[in-house]
């Protein structure tokens, strides 16, 4: 008798911890809602998502995200730009084409990688590629939106590499095979067959380097100059600009509880949770249309 | 036929070649800049540097110690008990898909939002203060995804006959579990384990308002109440505030921190190959 109240009693705890991970995700959805709210006391949402000043210290105050929008897009898009086509050829170039051995050194070089902590990037960036691209491009100041997304496109890749390559991956063997039995050479089987066969999975790498990409913190924070203004067009990428992430880290740390700055910086907070949910809850499912990954 | 086109042959010669070039330019530089910093960063790395209190690394070194251990004792528990729940008890369903897609968003949120949750819940809301708890919470909620994971992973690789076997002799499914099922995933468990708290060593916009601080005086941690000095919450304070810092101090530092994550990483590989060898299946 008491054995099966233990047993039953274990199920349960066992049961609650295997909701553990929804919990903390209505949680975290909660607390950023909670204490991002009260900013609408003092701006509309419209002055706060199309604001076009920045100045949260200023006497009165100003809260306009525009600049900071733009600053993540510019390097985000920057980075997807560099890391898309080269992430997919290398998942391309491990699964389809390269030999055993470069195999073998090729994925675990992707996967060491993705262990390399952003603060590392972000002092590579800062000490080393910074000013050695300045110097390529003619800058006067080494800290400009493109170098971050040359550091995030380094981050991304790892992300964009392993999720295409396991799409590539789960397209059946019998329909390459097909593909070549019509006497198709091997890249018009890539190209024509396989590719096109790993679509959904392909998106989904590229949703989740994107989702990768806009909450890097510590890099962008480190190489892009924090400077709150909005970039203009292709010349943007050579200035400096701000992310919403790298906002957050500089300015949470000095500023008082419950104040408008603080609940400012919590909107960020929230607008960077619903974008990435929305990103990883549509790459989830293209992963699962694609099928073979996941159960 | 109108112009000239190159036929298959030809195409996928340069197609592939395209290839080759692609997987060269995703690893090469890359590896190339390591290469650097670990050059630049060995020629300034000293015992001095290393076991220094004031002008050196000691402080980081041994608060990141007792932040990933307290992260993985968190988040160890919760981790495998949920990854129990889904490999060994749930049947597949609704919920089971949204504890799947929640374990993948919680997997996507970005780093400084863990952060800005850690500072509402634990820092403020429970009163922690900044400190080491704080921060270990924070990170343990950051690495639970993977923890989750990589453990399902060990556990389902685990032979049905063994569960069938253990049930034919009238085990319970908890019996089961616990003398039959958790002992044989443990190597892969505690390998994941290892993994997820190496991405931990080295996160920082997490700890930024909820454990870290710089502090030359009084560096060390009394108790689990107290701040942190972090190794790369130092090593971007060196990198970006504090003057006076010799650019070989600050490469030695980011040596140092590479040198701990891979180094954790190394280890839970050779632990895996060493374990699966005395394996039967």
């Amino acid at each position: 008798m008491t054995r099966r109240v233990g047993e039953w009693l274990i199920e349960r705890v066992i049961q609650a911890a295997g909701v553990t991970a929804i919990v903390f995700v209505l949680l975290i959805f909660a607390f950023l809602l909670r204490d991002a709210l009260p900013v609408f006391r003092e701006v509309s949402v419209r002055e706060l998502l199309g604001g076009e000043k920045w100045l949260p210290t200023s006497e009165p105050p100003r809260f306009g995200l525009l600049p900071l929008l733009l600053g993540s897009l510019y390097v985000t898009l920057g980075a997807l730009v560099i890391s898309v086509p080269l992430g997919l050829a290398c998942a391309t170039f491990i699964s389809e084409v390269a030999p055993k051995w470069v195999r073998e050194i090729l994925k675990p070089a992707v996967e060491t990688l993705a262990t390399i902590p952003s603060v590392v990037f972000g002092f590579l960036g800062l000490l080393l590629i910074g000013p050695w691209l300045a110097e390529v491009l003619d800058l006067p100041v080494p800290l400009f939106a493109a170098l971050g997304s040359v550091m995030l496109a380094l981050m991304a890749m790892p992300t964009v590499v392993s999720v295409s390559e396991d799409a590539i991956r789960a397209v059946p063997t019998a329909l390459r095979e097909n593909s070549l039995a019509l006497g198709a050479t091997s890249w018009q089987t890539i190209r024509r067959v396989v590719l096109p066969s790993a679509r959904s999975g392909i998106i989904a790498a590229v949703l989740l380097g994107l989702g990768r990409a806009i909450g890097e913190t510590m890099t962008v924070l480190m190489v892009t100059g924090n400077a709150a203004v909005i970039p203009e067009g292709l010349e943007g990428f050579l200035r400096p600009v701000r992310t919403m992430t790298a906002t957050i880290a500089a300015e949470m740390g000095e500023t008082a509880h419950a104040t408008p700055h603080y609940h400012a910086l919590f909107a960020i907070g929230l607008i960077l949770f619903l974008i990435t949910f929305a990103t990883n809850t549509i790459a989830d499912v293209a992963i699962r249309r694609s099928g073979g990954m996941g159960r | 036929m109108s112009g000239w086109r190159p036929g298959p042959r030809a195409s996928q010669a340069v197609a592939f070649g395209l290839l080759w070039l692609g997987a060269a330019m995703v690893v090469l530089p890359v590896m190339g800049i390591l290469l650097t910093m670990f050059i630049r960063g060995a020629r300034s790395l000293s015992w001095e540097l290393l076991s220094g209190v004031e002008e050196g690394l000691l402080p980081a070194i041994v608060g990141t110690t007792w932040l990933v251990v307290l992260t993985g004792v968190i988040a160890a528990p919760l981790g495998v008990a949920a990854a129990v729940y889904l490999s060994e008890y749930a049947r597949a369903g609704t919920l089971v898909r949204l504890i799947r897609l929640a374990i993948v968003n919680l997997a996507g949120v970005p780093s400084v939002v863990y952060g800005l949750f850690g500072l509402a819940l634990f820092v403020v809301l429970l009163h922690l203060g900044r400190c080491l708890l704080a921060g270990a919470c924070t990170l343990a909620l950051l690495v639970l995804p993977l923890v989750i994971t990589a453990s399902e992973e060990a556990l389902r690789q685990v032979p049905r006959q063994l569960r069938d076997a253990s049930f034919a002799l009238g085990a319970t499914r908890w019996q089961t579990v616990r003398r039959v099922v958790l002992p044989n995933a443990l190597p892969g468990i505690m390998t994941g384990l290892i993994l997820s708290v190496g991405r931990a060593a080295g996160e920082t916009a997490p700890i930024l308002f909820t454990a870290a601080f710089y502090s030359l005086t009084d560096p060390f941690p009394n108790s689990v109440l107290d701040p942190i000095v972090a190794l790369p919450y130092q090593l971007f304070v060196m990198a970006t505030e504090v003057p006076g810092i010799t650019e070989g101090t600050k490469w030695a530092t980011s040596v140092v921190l590479v040198g701990l994550v891979l180094g954790l990483n190394l280890a839970a590989v050779v632990m895996r190959g060493r374990l699966r060898r005395g394996r039967r299946w």
